[in-house]
């Protein structure tokens, strides 16, 4: 049945570099609509997991299913295309475009226009509709003209989640969306990911634990490249294995 | 929404106005500059123009550093000498005026062949591999003297047949006419490239090629087919100078003609759209002017490129806009005494450089002609000391009024950088 598919599914998935193995067997369900965070301490191999589930880095050995479909050994376009998009925990943006410009890049795959040269850009109007509808809800549209490089951090990352979300990819991965932003500028973030995320999919790296246990549905928790627990956010709290790898040294600190 | 409206143009009239002067520029520059010579170097500025532009969708563009675009350009022109060659047999009809365009085809044909190898790396690798190619097929013009001609490459007539309304392509004038027709409307392409899909994924390629395998695009696509576009126009280019010369040997695929448009482009400044237009002619001015009066015209010209690279790495045409900027905000006004000062002490320094190079070069080179080398008019004897003296202190003495007008200037320059900084973030709070 099509709609018991998870949106996300990773079976026993392995990641070594050189004779390190980083990721040591990780099994994951996201069901889809669901909003799920993966926390952990450093080290613990969660960019990693995201690298190898948008296809950065192929796996060691496993498998990973995009609604159902095989996704490992694809490249990070191909996933990108059958809707998965990633936002990058640096900032990874086209610096010398403008804000506009930036999300019209992401949008034009998605809308069909793939490598055309005899369309005219600015003519593209359902393109450029959808790029102002990002910059609207992401919050930059008086930012229109601004080239992504001078932008301030915040909407650095905000232009980040808007590259992400601009494809109208079904499943989300957005790694540490808040790193390095204030209290105001996070709550600000949380409330712009729990709107674009409305309706799909969203896989969540996040160090901020105001920001995860007010956002997700569901927790992983990833220690020295397993998950340990994974469970809704009042029982990863009560859990005592989380408490003891994880969350402990956090608030005893 | 208010801002949609405002970006509601339908007819542009700055857009109409710039392509409209660069269309009288092509048709009025040869009517102020008649002169056979100066009618062969718009000629070569022409072709050019469209080669640099074409070369700029690589660097500039898409952050493609090669360093064999004459590949395309030199294929293009040998297809374009066949081409024409058949139409002088009777073995093909085809019109003249549009034989540039099996350049184009030949152009592109190669780049789908040698680009699909090129561009499967970027960066380093990619500039190394464009290297490779380029010296293979200037060795494999030597190797296939019955297409490449050999060492003495291969020739044509480009008057075929029967002049169509006068036109026959016999005099320059008309040669001229025919590629700057070929070169408006080239420009006028590759500037609506840029405004594409492809072109604007280009860009996004050339600022972050990573991101753009997380956007849907492969990024070795986008990186092969604006090569093809770009050997496309090469290709034109190529076949236009064919017309032009009616020679084409190895030469015109060789590495020298690959480091060439890289220059220009460079020179010209590879930021901006018509940056590589500013420094086509620059370069052929350089190498087809210049070279007429002296035999140091390279150096010169290498000179005046490790200049622009350490100082103005934008090329000429940054300087202009950040000349323009500072007009704008009116602030010139401010630079014009310092311009003065460091005016006076280049001319002096170069008049002492192009003394000291072009005695050496007499020396070295033309002994055999007796000493007295004539610059500028004057009568210099290479082998007496009063030349040496004068030459000497114009460089000393230049030197001694231009660094400290240089400091002066920068200091003047930055501040006023400093100054629109500050006003343009001011705007922006408001």
């Amino acid at each position: 049945m099509p709609s018991s598919t998870p949106a996300l599914k990773l079976i026993d998935v392995k990641k070594s570099f050189g004779k390190t193995e980083i990721i040591r067997g990780v099994q994951l369900e996201i069901p889809k609509g669901e909003r799920h965070a993966i926390i952990g301490p450093n080290g613990a191999g969660k960019s990693t997991l995201f690298n190898l589930i948008s296809g950065r880095f192929g796996l060691s050995s496993g498998s990973i299913q995009l609604n159902g479909v095989e996704i490992s050994g694809k490249k990070p376009f191909e996933i990108n295309r059958m809707g998965l998009a990633r936002s990058f925990q640096i900032n990874n943006l086209f610096v010398n475009l403008n804000v506009f410009e930036n999300l019209r890049c992401a949008v034009l795959w998605s809308e069909g226009y793939k490598y055309s040269f005899w369309h005219r850009l600015d003519a593209l109007k359902d393109a450029r509709e959808r790029a102002e509808e990002v910059m609207e809800r992401i919050g930059l549209a008086r930012r229109r003209d601004t080239k992504a490089g001078l932008l301030t951090y915040a909407e650095q990352r905000a232009l980040e989640i808007g590259l992400t979300i601009a494809g109208d990819a079904q499943v989300i991965l957005l790694d540490e969306p808040t790193a390095g932003m204030s209290r105001s500028e996070s709550d600000h973030a949380v409330n712009l990911i729990r709107e674009v995320s409305k309706d799909k999919s969203l896989v969540m790296v996040e160090h901020d634990m105001n920001v995860v246990f007010g956002l997700a549905d569901k927790i992983s928790v990833l220690v020295y490249g397993q998950v340990i627990a994974s469970d809704t956010p009042q029982r990863i709290r009560e859990n005592p294995k989380v408490q003891e790898a994880y969350l402990g040294a956090h608030t005893h600190a | 929404m208010p801002n949609n409206m405002l970006k509601f143009k339908p007819l542009n009239v700055g857009r109409w106005f710039i392509w409209g002067m660069t269309a009288l520029l092509f048709l009025g520059t040869p009517l102020i500059f008649n002169q056979g010579f100066s009618i062969t170097l718009l000629s070569q500025m022409g072709t050019t123009i469209i080669f640099a532009l074409s070369f700029n969708m690589l660097l500039g563009q898409t952050g493609m550093l090669s360093f064999g675009h004459a590949v395309y350009s030199g294929l293009g022109a040998f297809f374009t000498m066949h081409a024409l060659n058949a139409i002088s047999a009777g073995k093909l009809w085809f019109p003249v005026t549009f034989l540039p365009l099996v350049g184009g085809l030949a152009g592109a044909f190669f780049g789908i062949l040698f680009g699909y190898v090129t561009t499967k790396k970027s960066g380093t690798p990619f500039a190394m591999i464009t290297l490779g190619i380029g010296e293979m097929v200037f060795a494999s013009s030597l190797m296939f003297p019955g297409f490449f001609g050999g060492e003495g490459g291969i020739t044509g007539n480009r008057v075929v047949g029967e002049p169509f309304l006068g036109i026959s392509y016999g005099p320059a004038i008309q040669v001229y006419y025919l590629i700057a027709v070929w070169c408006f409307f080239c420009i006028v392409a590759m500037y609506a490239f840029t405004h594409t899909p492809l072109g604007r994924m280009a860009n996004a390629v050339r600022d972050n090629p990573e991101r753009v395998e997380f956007i849907g695009y492969n990024t070795q696509r986008v990186r092969w087919y604006v090569l093809i576009v770009s050997s496309f126009f090469a290709g034109i280019a190529g076949g236009l100078s064919a017309l032009n010369f009616e020679i084409v040997s190895a030469e015109n695929v060789s590495a020298i003609r690959s480091g060439g448009v890289l220059l220009a482009t460079f020179i010209g400044g590879a930021l901006f759209f018509f940056g590589p237009i500013i420094g086509a002619i620059v370069f052929v001015f350089f190498s087809v002017a210049l070279s007429e009066f002296t035999r140091a015209w390279q150096l010169y010209l290498g000179i005046f490129f490790v200049l622009m690279v350490l100082y103005a790495p934008g090329g000429l045409s940054s300087l202009i806009l950040m000349n323009l900027r500072v007009l704008s905000f009116s602030k010139f006004k401010r630079l014009l005494d310092p311009y003065l000062g460091v005016f006076i002490g280049a001319i002096l320094l170069s008049l002492g450089i192009i003394m000291v190079i072009e005695m050496t070069y007499h020396l070295t080179l033309d002994a055999s002609n007796g000493t007295v080398r004539k610059i500028f008019g004057f009568s210099f004897d290479t082998a007496g000391s009063t030349a040496w003296i004068i030459a000497t202190s114009l460089l000393t003495g230049g030197l001694l009024v231009f660094e400290p007008m240089r400091r002066r200037f920068m200091q003047v320059w930055n501040t006023i950088q400093e100054e629109i900084e500050v006003e343009q973030t001011k705007k922006l709070v408001v």
